[in-house]
């Protein structure tokens, strides 16, 4: 006992302190003092470096009467009369763990603490200023990125025959003043290729490639930029695009990482956005704010789970308040970094390093989303609507039934009021404390708190369902063990699980909604969600054009939305065409396509552009319109391959005298592969899918002893594009992770492209590669009897090409040489693989492993 | 078409659970072919020079997931027995952030006894009389904290400074400032056992650095690395078949395209073959005497999955591998803890003290840094999910005041840094923060936290993220 009460002072504090109180502060000076003599000299001398008229450090600045006497971000600063008080004083002095002021170098004296502490016991008198110097400068930047966009002249280069549209006029000009010469157009079957894995995620069928190679019209290329446009394939490569800025998951992310059975579904309004080239302003409107249009759809109210892809924590004593405000402020950074490449999160604790993006204004930007509710919505698909009204009477008096039985209305009612009681009594029942913490938690599909306190006749059908299954599933914690299986509840959940599977039910989605009860947003002291500072309304940056209420008074998130994709928005339209100009060159016009302030990279082509920003506008926001117009310039068309007289002057490629390899991103990889051996499902949209993965990738995840969690999908299902893989977070698809799969915790502008050895050990021998070179030997020894035919054959679906006569030496051989390997090894023919009757087992393995060869490739994993 | 019937007849067969096992061996001279790498071409694992001299070259962090009790382990409470099954005053439990109790919790004492060990005098648990006899090289922190109290973010905020998800971890980091010295294998391994942890991959995630940096697993269950074994029917002559004519058509292609990149990936191929030829005799343990393999307990049932990834932990750094990340889950003993702890202890203690000997007696303890700990502590209050089961109390998350040690490479090992007060809930004396400890492991690697950097999103990104201070004490 005897040391105990003397720690108190230890565990509140903590640290070293140079003033743990109040009474530990130096005494005020007893002398009069004046503002002019001798406060304004501290000030000066030691403050108004960064609390002045050039900067306002936490929003405070000290060399004028009324902005100092109105405080910072935190409140007042001074408070006349009481000095001890003031924060002025608690901060000079480095009180209650703050840290000291001024940071760094030397410390005021007790001296000078003394006077400021009288100047503010005397009333804090402080003359009043010109009205001049009080008026905060307005935010001027000469930065490129916030200047109004200009459609630039059209340069005239001097080789104007190379110039196709007026994208090859500005990349031309720039190379004539290098001196440096574009590279030739690719061949036509490269020419194909690349443009069918940039617009569609899929290499050309060798159908395809005959027929672009047969026809001679001029236009010949642009017929096939317009097929390719059109395909429903092209919203799947441009969708998985956008869902990086997304960060789109099947999962919540935290320990449990739960499923998102519904993430999916706006997973599928991205895709069905870009195949009907929904214009980008609109796409953009209906994710921010599709919520809030009037009369909104359904449609309209999926794309706002854009808003849902943050992350979820159900740990047991997670505060729900801080994970509020982390997904609050995820909201806002995500959709600052997506649509204007601004790292306004960067201002979360205190005033942008580089940027002008002050703290305030970043929480301007946060309270747009501060009233967000995360809400769970009925969302049919086509046909699900009839049959689900016309069973739903009787699957209600079913279940109704079943409660009955189980004798659940009863005891959920005292359950209820006793969750009430505990939640009013913390401390007092360590049992219903839990039980009440799971409610918060691991309540399935709603808020488990909101819906228990709303009376029982109030509650919509839907919340009732959603208490009553929480509770079954949950009594436990309240009641224990013992008594939940006497009960036999575990009994009951399944039979109302299996009576909801054969009864018709509705597919859901994950929208947000605005709350009822906006609540006012506060500025957040050095970012701490608790530490609440000044109140602040939705509002932008000084920087850029200012956000106009539509009702007059207060800015909603709608007209956030709108004001993104205003005209005047200098960011929105110049970060998208970099975006779209970033995939189909590896990088954009700015290489750092998640940062257009003042540290990222500058343009390699400004008036490029704003050409392409302006042009972008001009034609109605249509993405598909701006693709084209890049495809078909003489610039995408060049040859990739290197050029040694660049080596020195453009390593980089900075001025595209050529097109770039890139390496196909981790979806495209499988795609091709499942595309060429003829395995690929062609389905769009619908469910995750979850192919085969080795046993003890699921094991890695939270208290997972098996890999039950993973439930192998079969049939077609096992063969479906990259991007429908249930993406689960906390363990991801092995094959994702390797080739540079985004984590989908925050938005990713770019990914890399790494080359490493799990990569290789992943496509030589990941047993769903080993299976689509299987599948594509099997085609061309059933297609094709000759060798050369054979080979010809696989060489066009893989790499859309005939090969070479050294090739075709160099697989002779290989052949051959894997022929008396399997003649020696006879036991190891067992090529565990599906043939046609007419082919030997040892054939067929010589053939698996020639085209396992291929879909290894560098060339097959390339865009050339 | 071909298709279906291929499926039709593939559905039939077993393919996908019919990997084929054990690579055996090749003739080296066979595998120690020239990679024909044209020099220009950066390999992204190549060893680079520390900041300043190191005195570690490699880390093997024991990872203890779910948050090990320190006052039942490590920092022994007298004061807590004289509580036990009281409440304590309002006044000293009003700030506390508690994941499941409330701050009335009744306190529980603990039921271990503890005991002065080495010439250092270190009081360590009856529960780790194996620790216990390794205290002289042990450097015992009695005081650290963390801002984290729920496992995800604690985890992220241990291994990435940052408590939400999308950093690299701390293994990544280590990679990217150093390289690796071995090429036959990945640079940071991790190793696993108990169950799957909270944070799952986030904890050697390669966050936004290349994947080229993020951890390999070695299983427990099929391949020891991923996709290791060849395809069913492809024996090792055959898989080199195939890596020569891969080898010599990304050749032509070389020299076609002129791209560079297609060095790197003909690299790639063979690293990971190397890597298959490898992995076999890094894991084949039948050369270590008895002796060794009874001191990391292999033999005992028990003790064998964690002897067995300490063994292996201990053979991949004598191999240079860069680091090490061995995971043990759970110690997160909300209820039951007596039970729980005497269970991970009996599994963990004597792996534990034969890997720090084991490196010892090698003359690799000097370079190699052993880190042992999880993400925080435990409360000195009980938790009691069911008020009527006295005897299955545990201990609530705690991150005021935990205990972790360190050993090897750089670290004045036989002491004991830092104190908390006579209740265990608060740190009194040398406080050391999550980011000192981050600070000071890269720091005994010959790294300068605030210089490790990364440029992503407009900023440039630390480990420590923008706190951390080198802890001199823990020095040698």
């Amino acid at each position: 006992m005897r040391n105990v009460w003397a720690l108190a002072a230890g565990i509140i504090g903590g640290g070293i302190l140079l003033c743990g109180q109040t009474s530990d502060l130096p005494a005020p000076t007893s002398r009069k003092v004046d503002f002019r003599k001798d406060v304004e000299p501290i000030f000066k001398a030691r403050c108004i470096g960064c609390h002045g008229a050039k900067q306002q450090m936490s929003g405070l600045r000290l060399d004028a009467r009324t902005p100092a006497l109105a405080g910072g971000y935190s409140g007042p600063v001074i408070q006349p009369g009481k000095s001890a008080d003031s924060l002025l004083i608690h901060r000079v002095a480095g009180m209650k763990d703050l840290k000291a002021m001024p940071p760094g170098g030397k410390r005021l004296s007790a001296d000078e603490i003394a006077i400021l502490r009288a100047w503010i016991d005397q009333g804090a008198k402080w003359p009043e200023e010109t009205s001049a110097a009080v008026k905060d400068a307005p935010v001027r930047s000469d930065h490129w990125a916030f200047q109004p966009i200009r459609r630039p002249h059209v340069p005239k280069p001097a080789d104007s025959a190379w110039v196709r549209n007026p994208i090859d006029a500005f990349i031309l000009a720039r190379l004539e003043k290098e001196k440096i010469k574009p590279s030739p157009e690719a061949a036509k079957r490269t020419l194909l290729r690349r443009l069918s894995l940039d617009l569609i995620g899929l290499p050309p069928t060798p159908a395809e490639m005959a027929e672009f190679l047969a026809d001679t019209r001029a236009d010949a290329y642009e017929r096939q930029v317009d097929r390719l446009l059109a395909s429903p394939h092209f919203g799947e490569k441009w969708a998985r695009h956008w869902l990086d800025r997304a960060r789109y998951a099947d999962s919540d992310g935290y320990e449990k990482d739960w499923a998102r059975p519904y993430a999916w579904r706006y997973r599928d309004w991205v895709i069905q956005a870009f195949n009907r080239d929904m214009p980008f302003d609109r796409f953009t409107i209906e994710q921010i704010a599709g919520d809030l249009l009037p009369g909104a759809t359904v449609e309209q109210r999926i794309a706002t789970g854009f808003h849902r892809n943050t992350l979820t924590n159900r740990e047991g004593g997670i505060d729900n308040k801080q994970f509020r405000f982390e997904n609050t402020a995820d909201r806002s950074n995500t959709m600052a970094t997506a649509w204007m490449a601004l790292t306004t999160g960067c201002a979360q604790c205190h005033d942008h390093k580089y940027d002008p993006i002050s703290q305030k204004e970043h929480y301007q930007l946060f309270a747009f989303f501060d009233n967000v509710e995360e809400v769970d919505i009925d969302a049919p698909l086509p046909g699900e609507l009839g049959p689900y009204l016309a069973s739903y009477p009787q699957y209600r008096a079913k279940r109704e039934a079943l409660l009955k039985e189980y004798n659940v209305p009863e005891l959920q009612a005292a359950w209820e009021r006793r969750m009430l009681e505990a939640a009013a009594n913390p401390g007092k029942w360590s049992d219903w404390d839990l039980a009440w913490d799971c409610l918060l938690k691991l309540t399935e599909g709603g808020d488990g708190e909101k819906i228990i306190r709303i009376p029982n006749e109030k509650r919509t059908q839907r919340q009732r369902d959603i208490l009553t299954d929480h509770f079954i599933r949950n009594y436990h914690f309240a009641v224990g063990q013992t008594r939940y299986k006497e009960l036999k509840f575990k009994e009951l959940d399944e039979k109302l699980r299996a009576l909801k599977e054969t009864y018709p039910q509705l597919t859901q989605a994950m929208v947000i909604e605005e709350s009822p009860e906006p609540q006012p947003t506060f500025l957040r002291v050095r970012g701490d969600y608790k530490a609440l500072g000044i109140e602040v309304e939705p509002g932008g940056l000084a920087v850029l054009p200012p956000i106009i209420p539509s009702n007059g008074k207060r800015a909603t998130r709608l007209d956030l939305a709108r004001w993104l994709v205003s005209p005047e928005h200098p960011l929105t339209s110049r970060v998208a065409v970099n975006w779209i100009w970033q995939e189909l060159f590896g990088k954009g016009i700015v290489r750092t396509a998640d940062d257009f302030g003042t540290r990222g990279d500058p343009p390699t082509h400004p008036e490029l552009l704003d050409w392409l920003a302006s042009e972008f506008m001009q034609q109605g926001w249509s993405v598909k319109r701006l693709i084209r117009t890049i495809v078909t310039s003489a610039a995408y068309r060049q040859s990739s391959a290197a050029r040694p007289d660049l080596r020195d002057v453009d390593p980089d490629n900075r001025l595209l005298a050529r097109q770039n390899r890139l390496r196909l991103h981790a979806e495209l990889i499988r795609d091709s592969a499942l595309a060429a051996s003829g395995l690929l499902s062609t389905e769009i949209g619908g469910k995750s899918v979850y192919p085969p993965q080795p046993a003890g990738v699921a094991e890695l995840g939270y208290g997972q002893k098996d890999s039950s969690g993973w439930k192998e999908s079969t049939g077609r299902d096992r063969y479906r594009r990259g991007l429908y893989i249930f993406y689960k977070r906390s363990t991801p698809y092995p094959m994702l992770a390797n080739f540079d799969a985004p984590k989908a915790n925050v938005p990713a502008c770019s990914r890399e492209r790494s080359n490493t050895a799990l990569q290789a050990l992943n496509l030589l021998n990941d047993p769903v590669f080993f299976e689509a070179a299987a599948a594509l030997a099997y085609v061309v020894v059933s297609a094709e009897q000759t060798f050369a035919d054979r080979l010809r054959l696989a060489f066009e679906r893989t790499l859309g090409r005939p090969p070479e006569p050294r090739e075709l030496e160099r697989f002779a051989a290989f052949l051959q040489k894997q022929q008396s390997i399997f003649e020696r090894e006879a036991e190891s023919v067992e090529i565990s693989t599906a043939k046609p009757p007419s082919v030997s087992a040892r054939e067929m393995a010589t053939w698996v492993s020639l085209t396992s060869v291929l879909l290894n490739l560098d060339e097959f994993l390339t865009r050339e | 078409m071909n298709l279906e019937q291929f499926l039709a007849i593939q559905s039939r067969r077993d393919f996908f659970r019919s990997c084929a096992g054990g690579i055996g061996t090749i003739a080296l001279a066979h595998l120690l072919r020239e990679d024909g790498l044209s020099a220009d071409v950066p390999d992204p694992m190549a060893v680079k020079k520390p900041h300043f001299p190191a005195k570690a070259k490699n880390v093997i962090f024991l990872f203890m997931e779910g948050a090990p009790s320190q006052m039942d382990l490590f920092d022994p409470k007298p004061e807590l027995r004289r509580w036990h099954g009281k409440p304590l005053p309002p006044s000293l439990t009003k700030d506390l952030k508690l994941a499941f109790i409330k701050p009335t919790a009744a306190v529980l004492g603990s039921p271990f006894e503890f005991q002065k060990h080495g010439q250092c005098g270190m009081e360590i648990s009856e529960l780790l009389p194996h620790t216990a006899t390794c205290a002289d090289d042990i450097c015992l922190i009695r005081s650290m904290y963390s801002e984290a109290f729920n496992h995800h973010p604690g985890q992220l905020f241990l291994f990435t400074g940052h408590m939400i998800g999308g950093r690299p971890t701390m293994g990544a980091w280590v990679t990217y400032g150093l390289g690796s010295e071995n090429r036959d294998l990945p640079g940071f391994v991790v190793l696993t056992s108990g169950v799957g942890t909270s944070a799952g991959s986030d904890n050697f995630s390669n966050g936004f650095l290349p994947s080229t940096y993020a951890g390999t697993v070695f299983r427990n269950t099929g391949d020891p690395i991923l996709y290791l074994s060849n395809p069913k029917g492809i024996s090792k002559e055959s898989q080199r078949a195939r890596l020569d004519l891969l080898k010599e058509l990304n050749e032509d292609h070389l020299a076609r395209t002129g791209d560079l990149e297609i060095s790197s990936r003909i690299h790639a191929y063979e690293l990971a073959y190397r890597m298959q030829m490898s992995a076999p005799e890094l894991l084949d343990f039948s050369k270590e005497p008895q002796s060794i393999k009874e001191m990391y307990g292999i033999d005992q049932e028990t003790t064998r999955a964690f002897g067995t990834n300490c063994l292996l932990a201990r053979r991949l750094v004598e191999r240079g591998v860069r680091f090490v990340l061995l995971m043990h889950a759970s110690w997160d003993h909300h209820s039951q803890i007596d039970k729980g702890l005497r269970r991970q202890c009996s599994v963990t203690d004597k792996p534990t003290a034969a890997l720090l000997k084991d490196l010892k007696q090698r003359g690799m303890l000097d370079e190699t840094l052993v880190v042992w700990g999880g993400e925080f502590g435990r409360t000195p209050m009980s938790e009691l999910r069911r008020p009527d089961e006295a005897d299955n109390a545990g201990r609530d998350h705690h991150p005021n005041g935990y205990s972790m040690w360190l050993a090897g490479g750089g670290i004045k090992g036989g002491q004991v840094v830092g104190k908390t007060d006579d209740l265990g809930l608060n740190t009194v004396e040398d406080k050391i923060h999550v980011h000192d400890l981050q600070a000071t492991i890269l720091h005994c690697l010959g790294l300068d936290h605030t210089k490790l950097t990364y440029r992503h999103m407009g900023r440039d990104f630390r480990l420590t993220d923008v706190g951390g201070q080198v802890v001199k004490k823990l020095l040698a």
